[in-house]
């Protein structure tokens, strides 16, 4: 969710006052390309219907989007908020047609040309008079008390047209949860036919092995009790082969560990597992939502699984923290690095799974190590449990 | 021997009260849930506790937690505590609550009643019982120390030992003599740089160094 920009904390009153000014000089500088812009792209846009305008708006988009993003970023300081995100992105090596027409289905193109017109008409003027009376040794003491008001209202002005409005965000927004809905649905489904299958293979089939034995031990007690032994030994056998195989089908739904002793316990038990040293470190006050904390504990446990597969590591670590309303966690490796996430299944698999809770994974892997992924995922942890004392590794 | 027995499945309550009276042991209580354990295991007269380690209320690790406060109260108490999964993690907390007397089995060990019978009998003795699939996750980091500094047959019979068995059966799974395991034993004493003492205690020191308690 695109979180409502927070406040920046206030900077010092006379040097903001400074820097506006400077950005009031920047923009009546960036007149005249915002002017060529929007000419390039009203002629253009007017003309592509013959094709000849077409070169016009492929120099002439460009322009606008750059000169759009100055004044989005100097709105946004203006103000003292985060920039508000741009336009979206055109992919690389996309054809000129393709891109013209992504840009037609963007709305922040449309907002630009109108901020566009906005800015040479308006907006130059407020700046320019604002300019004025900087220079002015009379209107000085204007200029004292003005410069805030005034700026931030051109820069409001900007914003107005620049900043994806909220139906817009909502739009998108709605994009996004369509998508991370069909992964986790598939994500199920996907779940549900591992489990389908391994209780299939496993449990069931040596639970009908185990019934064969039994039947055939009865019938062998009266004739040949050796034989009986010998059957019903197997059938003991085959029972210890079902119940392991029913722990890994637990182990893979939620693993017990986890709802005994939550995610810091459970990354504990992972680590211990593992056949190199894992230093576990976690602050964490509360629980997370169970199916955060199931998602978090089944990506640690694929980093670390890929840790001990790949990366050749002599040592690895795990941190997990909460702030700012996002749980972090971050594993890493000193190995050999090079990890590459669209290169197997698994990372991707637990991305989208993240993804479903606005959670997203970032793995940074040069050539050479260390490997370090990041894991953050927005959420609130429940009251404090009392938690028994973990072991430290 | 008098013993508390704690699970909350009435089947294998019964199942394991009959089997466990069976191989000579008295089952003093038998409780299915954590308020009632801790009762139990305020009685003087017991002098051990099988445990499971998921019980009422919460269903989570209450039995363990148990088993760790019963040893703070009655130090070297001795614990058979049994899972439906086992984790290295458990038997960590498990065996540092103490020198000794600790087991740590999968229930479905219980299907040997004969070595599960004895294995009640060396955790009542002071010893120490550690399910193979612990031991085989914790053979698993050959690379730290102090395992490092065994030979991989060392190593071998320090699993052996932590799973709770004696020099005649280690020699016996081995294909060796028990001079042999004998020699074996006394490398890794003194590689692990376990003071001489009384043998059972140098045995459970050698298998708490090796879980890294
Ligand atoms: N910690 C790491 N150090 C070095 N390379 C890594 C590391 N983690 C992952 N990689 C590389 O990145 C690739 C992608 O990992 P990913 O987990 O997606 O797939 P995988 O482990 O090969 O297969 P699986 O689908 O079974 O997980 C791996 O094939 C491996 O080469
Ligand atoms: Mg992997």
């Amino acid at each position: 969710m695109p979180v409502e920009p927070a406040p920046r904390a206030p900077t010092a009153r006379s040097a903001s006052r400074l820097r506006m000014t400077g950005y009031a000089a920047l923009q009546v500088l960036l007149f005249v390309p915002t002017l060529l812009a929007f000419v390039l792209c009203a002629v253009g846009g007017a003309l592509s219907l013959v094709v000849l305008g077409l070169p016009l708006l492929a120099i002439g988009m460009p322009l606008l989007r750059w000169t759009a993003q100055r004044h989005r970023v100097m709105a946004a300081r203006c103000l003292g908020i985060e920039v508000p995100p741009g336009p979206r992105r055109t992919p690389p090596g996309e054809p000129l047609y393709g891109r013209l027409m992504l840009w037609a289905r963007d709305p922040m193109t449309w907002r630009e040309l109108a901020w566009a017109l906005a800015s040479i008409t308006i907006g130059f003027t407020v700046s320019l008079a604002f300019l004025v009376l900087f220079l002015g040794i009379v209107t000085g003491l204007v200029w004292w008390y003005g410069t805030e008001p005034i700026m931030r209202g051109r820069a409001r002005l900007d914003l107005m047209f620049l900043a994806y409005g909220r139906t817009e965000r909502l739009e998108q927004r709605v994009a996004e949860l369509t998508e991370t809905r069909a992964d986790v649905v598939d994500h199920a489904a996907a779940e549900l036919r591992r489990i389908e299958r391994d209780l299939h293979d496993g449990a069931q089939a040596r639970l009908v092995a185990l019934s064969m034995s039994l039947g055939l031990a009865e019938e062998a007690f009266a004739t040949d009790p050796e034989r009986a032994r010998a059957l019903v030994n197997d059938a003991r056998t085959t029972t210890s082969a079902a119940l392991t195989d029913l722990r890994n089908v637990v182990r893979g739904i939620h693993p017990p560990v986890l709802a005994d002793r939550g995610l810091a316990g459970a990354v504990q038990a992972l680590a211990l597992d593992l056949p190199l040293p894992v230093e576990v470190e976690a602050s964490l006050p509360g629980r997370p939502p169970a199916p955060v904390e199931s998602a978090l504990y089944f990506t640690i446990a694929e980093c670390l699984a890929n840790i001990g597969k790949h990366s050749g590591a002599g040592n690895a670590w795990v941190l997990m923290r909460h702030r700012d309303g996002i749980l972090q966690a971050i594993v890493g490796d000193d190995g050999a690095g090079g990890a590459d996430p669209g290169a197997g299944t698994g990372m991707l698999g637990v991305m989208r799974r993240l993804a479903a809770f606005d959670g997203t994974m970032t793995v940074a892997s040069p050539v050479g190590g260390p490997t370090i992924v990041t894991l953050e995922v927005p959420c609130a942890l429940s009251s404090p449990k009392t938690a028994p004392s973990s072991v430290s590794d | 021997m008098r013993l508390v027995l704690a699970e909350d499945s009435a089947l294998l309550r019964v199942g394991l009260t009959q089997l466990l009276e069976s191989r000579g042991f008295e089952i003093l209580h038998a409780v299915d849930n954590a308020a009632a354990l801790d009762e139990a295991l305020a009685d003087p007269a017991a002098e051990a506790a099988v445990l499971d380690v998921r019980m009422p209320p919460t269903f989570t690790d209450e039995g363990l937690r148990a088993a760790i406060t019963a040893r703070e109260a009655r130090p070297g108490f001795p614990v058979m505590v049994l899972s439906q999964y086992v984790e290295a993690l458990y038997a960590r907390e498990l065996f540092a609550s103490g020198t000794g007397a600790v087991g740590y089995l999968l229930k479905d060990r219980v299907s040997d009643v004969a070595e599960f019978a004895e294995g009640v009998r060396r955790v009542a003795s002071g010893g120490t019982v550690l399910d193979p699939e612990v031991v085989a996750a914790v053979m698993a980091r050959r690379h730290e120390e102090p395992l490092e500094r065994l030979t991989p047959r060392e190593r071998e019979v320090l699993a052996q030992m932590a799973e709770g068995r004696s020099n005649a059966a280690i020699a016996q799974r081995m294909v060796v003599t028990e001079k042999a395991v004998a020699k074996h034993i006394n490398a890794i004493f003194t590689k692990l740089d376990l003071p001489v003492d009384e043998d059972d205690h140098r045995r459970v020191r050698a298998v708490l160094a090796w879980l890294r308690v």
